[in-house]
């Protein structure tokens, strides 16, 4: 056939002393790669978003092809905070406290409708999202989100991780909450974020 | 065999299988023989008996709700060994009273029984706790108290059990409680991240006080002083 290679083409001469390679590269890009394909994700999953998280990470889409196959389930160890599902009031404090033992760099991403925004649950045991809790990268639309979605939104982060630059001293600070209300950002822009919108704004308050 | 009939273990072996009911009627069917039973020993407690899909209500006194359950439960020809549930109704109408209701179920009989008692609005919300009849009560009561606000008169550990102790804002599923609660998302967010969740421990809890000397330091001297969260 005539796919046959000349003779002259198929050997390689070698000489390892003439051979040793080199690169030059910026340290930014080198370390944002690194970090963009290592990152390990901390699973807080609730609710059936988890199930597609499970799902994420299981063969079919595999999202160890994204170098996040290590889950840290200690969040010393982990570098992006995955919210699949609803968060009630009585689990702020907790996620709040694992985001806070997180070392930096850390990223966050609100998996769902309801972790995003409280979803269906517009009552009175759902935070209207967990922007209000913690500072958050990315946001994930879904109800649940299919994994196609979710490793989107991984992709998304991991763009964000390789234009970060390490000269931008501000990223890396540790965000301090207000310390009379341990809040982050201020309380009017929280009542703002809950307020009623789609068919909630319908719902009548329950009185007798 | 009927529905009522005594079945003891290896019955279903001769022959005779548990069936499911067919044909039941909304009201009038068949009670269960409890509450004539009940009827019977306690006239003046027992309000009314409706059957409903088959499904035997048996309305007592407040006052007697304890005493009647008591008897159900130690009672041989009774034997309502299983409590299924605590729980309670409240109506949209302000004038229907809250209901208490109570799951019963016998094992050795299998019987069902839905006892209720009537609690009038405007007057405390107040019924004897069943805990020393069924240990199971101690869960549900906490529930019913956390959502509905109804103390258990000797209760071992009312304290609520979904909301966080700390809670404020009232009993959720009270027909007066707005859907999205009392304050404002940022006054309920504040409140919520100022609970301790790891406080949660109080001495009546750890009756496993055997253990008492195998907790952490901090712990053991926390509760060596009467701490108690949620108060």
């Amino acid at each position: 056939m005539g796919l046959t290679a000349p003779p002259e083409h198929r050997t390689v001469s070698y000489a390892p002393e003439s051979q040793e390679g080199w690169v030059t590269t910026r340290m930014d890009f080198l370390v944002n790669w690194a970090r963009a394909n290592s990152l390990w994700p901390m699973p807080f999953g609730t609710a059936c978003c988890a199930i597609e998280f499970m799902a994420t990470a299981a063969s079919d889409f595999d999202l160890a092809r994204f170098g996040m196959e290590r889950m840290s389930f200690s969040p010393r160890q982990a570098d992006v905070l995955i919210c699949a599902g609803r968060v009630p009031f009585k689990l702020a404090p907790i996620i709040r406290r694992i985001w806070q033992q997180m070392p930096q760099p850390k990223w966050a991403i609100s998996m769902g409708a309801c972790a995003s925004t409280g979803g269906m649950f517009d009552n009175y045991a759902v935070v209207q999202g967990i922007d209000t809790i913690i500072p958050v990268d990315v946001y994930v639309p879904g109800c649940p989100p299919r994994p196609e979605g979710l490793i989107y939104g991984i992709r998304m982060l991991q763009e964000k991780v390789k234009n970060e630059r390490s000269s931008d001293a501000g990223i890396r600070d540790e965000m301090e909450p207000d310390p009379s209300s341990q809040l982050y950002i201020p309380p009017s822009v929280i009542d703002e974020l809950g307020e009623p919108f789609g068919n909630s704004v319908n719902q009548t308050r329950s009185g007798l | 065999m009927t529905r009522f009939e005594v079945v003891r273990t290896g019955a279903s072996a001769s022959g005779a299988q548990p069936a499911t009911p067919r044909n039941v009627p909304h009201r009038g069917g068949e009670a269960n023989p409890s509450a004539k039973a009940l009827q019977d020993k306690f006239s003046a407690a027992i309000k009314r008996v409706e059957v409903i899909w088959a499904e035997t209500i048996v309305y007592v006194a407040p006052a007697s709700a304890h005493e009647v359950i008591r008897w159900l439960h130690d009672d041989q020809s009774q034997q309502y060994d299983f409590l299924s549930d605590v729980t309670a109704v409240e109506y949209r109408d302000a004038d229907v009273p809250i209901e208490l209701v109570w799951q019963l179920r016998s094992l050795p009989y299998r019987r069902f029984l839905r006892i209720k008692a009537q609690l009038p609005k405007g007057m405390p919300l107040e019924i004897d706790s069943v805990w020393d009849i069924y240990k199971s009560a101690d869960w549900l009561e906490r529930e019913c108290y956390d959502m509905f606000g109804i103390r258990f008169r000797g209760h071992p550990d009312l304290r609520r059990i979904l909301m966080w102790e700390q809670y404020k804002e009232g009993y959720p599923l009270r027909k007066d409680f707005p859907l999205r609660g009392r304050f404002s998302r940022s006054e309920q967010l504040r409140q919520a991240l100022a609970q301790n969740p790891e406080a949660r421990y109080s001495m009546e809890e750890l009756t496993i006080a055997d253990a008492f000397a195998e907790l952490p330091e901090d712990m053991r001297e926390r509760l060596g002083k009467g701490e108690r969260t949620g108060e």
